[in-house]
């Protein structure tokens, strides 16, 4: 007994041995000391980042598996990209089971943190602002993971991204909880992915609050089963200033929950209030395409037990004006343009249906009228969604 | 006794002189990250770059572009191997094989017979765990270059074909970012010695020749100059041009496969290829445009407006470009104008 005692400790002796920390401290040089040592970190390795402001004139990237980026605190380790010259994002990561953590990354020039095909990565506790507010030259993405198993992302902070805060693209198995989105043009989108848990967000003064996406020709479409709960999604009315040609420069400002060309969809117990165009838009994705697999309407779409507040006062899309003078000087807090099927909405709120026939028709066309979509015959929800034990263990 | 080992000294240091010693086969293959370029024995004279035995200098049919960068490109496959043939891809280079590409600048570009400073080599090497890549940055003395991982910023300058004169940071890849054009589902990949862009009619055969490559059928594909228009027509210089500069990333196993616009010379579906396609994740790079390609107009045409970017957060590609690509641009315009409105 004694013996399996000893081994155990000589075990866990040599298994410290083996994970090293690389600590990196502010001060010149700090582009090659740090990224010298995220390509020296061994797997289990921890690369710490002490407080201060690291200025960073390249991207950086992580390739190695289960490392743990560390930092002092998402406002005491700051990577400043203001004078990036190089690198479409300010750090990317393209290994598994990496963790980052308590640091922030600061105007860099294309997508904050991009996370590309790195399974099981958990984003905690990080902030990516660019720090002259909303504005079309910010980078797009703040917290960007895509073509991933598993995704993370909590207690983080996204100030100010010309397209979403925290996109997850092309993925599946994806939480994210407890953030918080300000001033960005999506605060959270979910794209193109399988199996999300959004909730206990707080979306505020984004230009749409949280939206649920699918989009044609690319490797993975036919977006489901998503799960957006229990958030506060308020007062998102900043004007877009998403650059022309992103889909997402067509979001009306005022937005609070939008699905859009997707399935399996449940919205329930957030509170969504004060957003001038509507609190839920249901839409079909309407641009012209040519993609023989993809399918623009929404289907199986629950909302239930949300609170709303007030919606519709200032509609931010051609012919919205009209539209809320029709109907009595403002828009219902949720708006569906007529497409798709098993659209179920049993909050106690009115839904104006404009009464499209297909995807892409001009709202020209619209034959308005308020729409009945509650039901009893209610939709099963998507299982949720459950983390692999290691990164349970990562964030406890 | 002392005298008979002086004289073997003497001899031996005679023999070494005399016959410069092999390629370091076995660092090529080992796992370890040798500190110095010489280490590898890759040239005989350091950064005058005479190669050494089995080590082939090479160029392709149309070569990626970096900054204007002059680059020397060499082979090495060990003694008693050979590459195998691959009519569609990279050919099959065996444990012990490498690839080196150095990077530099003439002094001036009006004088190409004139002193080149070259300041980085890359290599790739061959392991049984698979490709290697690592940068090397040459001292300043040109005695040697030294393993630089993480990469460095370092002042070049040169006078432009032009007259002009030119000045930027340039930036020595760090070792990520090498993968990151030569990822291939996560593992590293070749990008140009393809057979199609190795082939210009009498290449392959001397490689054959030179026991480098295996075999080489009469019919092997090939891929036009860029910048030749005697040499197939607009179309394929452009596609080309495109394969060889934006598919490494813009492929389905590449780092942008999520973008679903794949550059390869040989993606059929014109929606893949840019053609009316909406872009996804570009951010400032759509250019407040619509399509990657708007047929016959390249001033609204996101592919463009990004090769036509120096911002960093809008310029394509993302890595090894600050400058313009001039004559690069003037090919990709005159192949989206010309192309039909109907796509």
């Amino acid at each position: 007994m004694k013996s399996i005692a000893a081994m155990a400790t000589l075990l866990l002796a040599s298994t410290s041995a083996f994970a090293a920390v690389h600590s990196v401290e502010a001060g010149p040089d700090a582009q090659e000391r740090l990224q010298g040592a995220l390509i020296e970190a061994q797997p289990g390795d921890v690369v710490e980042i002490g407080a201060g402001r690291f200025e960073l004139t390249d991207g950086l990237s992580l390739d190695i598996d289960n490392v743990t980026i560390r930092g002092a605190g998402a406002d005491e380790t700051i990577l400043d990209f203001t004078n990036q010259v190089g690198a479409g994002e300010g750090l990317m990561v393209t290994s598994d089971d990496v963790v980052l953590r308590d640091f922030a990354v600061e105007n860099s020039r294309g997508d904050g943190i991009k996370s590309k095909e790195a399974d099981r990565i958990v984003y905690d506790g990080v902030r990516v602002e660019w720090t002259n507010g909303p504005d079309p030259s910010n980078g797009a993405y703040g917290i960007y993971p895509v073509e991933s198993t598993h995704v993370l992302v909590q207690n983080s902070r996204v100030i100010g991204a010309s397209d979403a805060g925290i996109y997850v693209g092309q993925s599946q198995q994806i939480i994210v909880r407890h953030n918080m989105v300000t001033h960005n043009v999506a605060g959270i989108e979910i794209e193109n992915s399988y199996f999300a848990d959004v909730y206990e967000n707080m979306a505020t003064e984004n230009t749409g609050g949280i939206l649920v996406f699918d989009l044609p020709n690319l490797p993975q479409m036919g977006g489901h089963s998503v799960r957006v709960f229990r958030n506060l999604i308020q007062n998102n009315n900043t004007a877009n200033f998403a650059p022309a040609g992103n889909i997402v420069a067509n979001v009306p400002a005022g937005t609070g929950v939008m699905v859009m060309a997707n399935r399996n969809v449940h919205v329930f117990e957030n509170v969504i209030e004060e957003h001038g165009s509507s609190n839920v838009m249901l839409v079909a994705y309407t641009e012209t395409f040519d993609d023989p697999n993809y399918e623009p309407t929404i289907r199986d779409v629950f909302i239930h037990s949300n609170v709303q507040g007030r919606a519709g006062y200032a509609p931010d899309f051609e012919g919205g004006t009209e539209l809320a003078a029709a109907v009595g000087g403002t828009l219902p807090p949720v708006l569906w343009d007529g497409n798709g099927t098993a659209i179920v909405v049993n909050d106690e709120v009115p839904v104006l249906s404009l009464g499209l026939t297909s995807p892409g028709q001009s709202v020209a066309e619209a034959q308005p009228s308020m729409a009945e979509l509650a039901s009893d015959d209610v939709p099963a929800a998507p299982e949720a969604v459950v983390l692999p034990e290691s990164m349970v263990a990562a964030v406890q | 006794m002392t005298r008979t080992l002086a004289a073997l000294f003497g001899w031996l240091a005679l023999v070494s002189a005399s016959t410069p010693a092999s390629v370091a086969t076995d660092l090529i293959a080992g796992d370890t990250l040798p500190r110095s370029l010489s280490d590898f024995r890759f040239f005989t004279d350091g950064i005058g770059q005479t190669p050494n035995d089995r080590v082939i200098g090479y160029e392709l049919n149309t070569p990626l572009f970096s900054d204007y960068a002059v680059k020397n490109r060499f082979v090495y496959v060990p003694e008693g191997q050979t590459a195998g043939y691959n009519a569609d891809g990279v050919f099959e280079f065996p444990v012990g094989s490498a690839l080196i590409k150095s990077f530099g600048y003439l002094a001036d570009f009006r004088n190409p017979d004139g002193d080149i400073r070259w300041i980085e080599t890359r290599v790739l090497l061959r392991r049984e765990s698979g490709w290697v890549a690592l940068p090397y940055i040459w001292n300043a003395d040109g005695s040697d270059a030294v393993l630089a991982r993480a990469g460095r910023r370092l002042p070049a300058s040169w006078i432009d074909a032009d007259g002009e004169a030119q000045e930027i940071s340039y930036r020595v890849p760090n070792q990520n970012q090498c993968k990151t054009c030569h990822a291939r589902n996560g593992e590293i990949a070749l990008i140009g010695p393809s057979a199609r862009n190795l082939n210009d009619g009498t290449r392959l055969a001397q490689w054959v020749d030179w026991t480098i490559l295996d075999r080489t059928p009469a019919d092997a594909p090939r891929v036009p100059r860029w910048d030749d228009e005697s040499d197939g027509t607009l179309d394929e210089r452009a596609r080309a041009y495109l394969d060889v500069n934006c598919a490494h990333c813009h492929n389905a196993a590449g780092s942008a496969s999520n973008s679903g616009l794949f550059l390869t010379y040989e993606e059929s579906n014109p929606v893949t290829r840019g053609i009316l396609k909406r872009p996804v994740a570009a951010g400032r790079g759509s250019g407040g445009f619509d399509f990657d390609i708007e047929p016959g107009h390249p001033e609204r045409s996101i592919l463009l407006y990004r090769m036509e970017a120096r911002d960093p957060g809008i310029a394509m590609p993302e890595l090894g470009r600050e400058l313009r690509h001039e004559e690069g641009i003037a090919l990709i315009r005159r192949y989206i104008a010309t192309m039909d409105n109907q796509g």
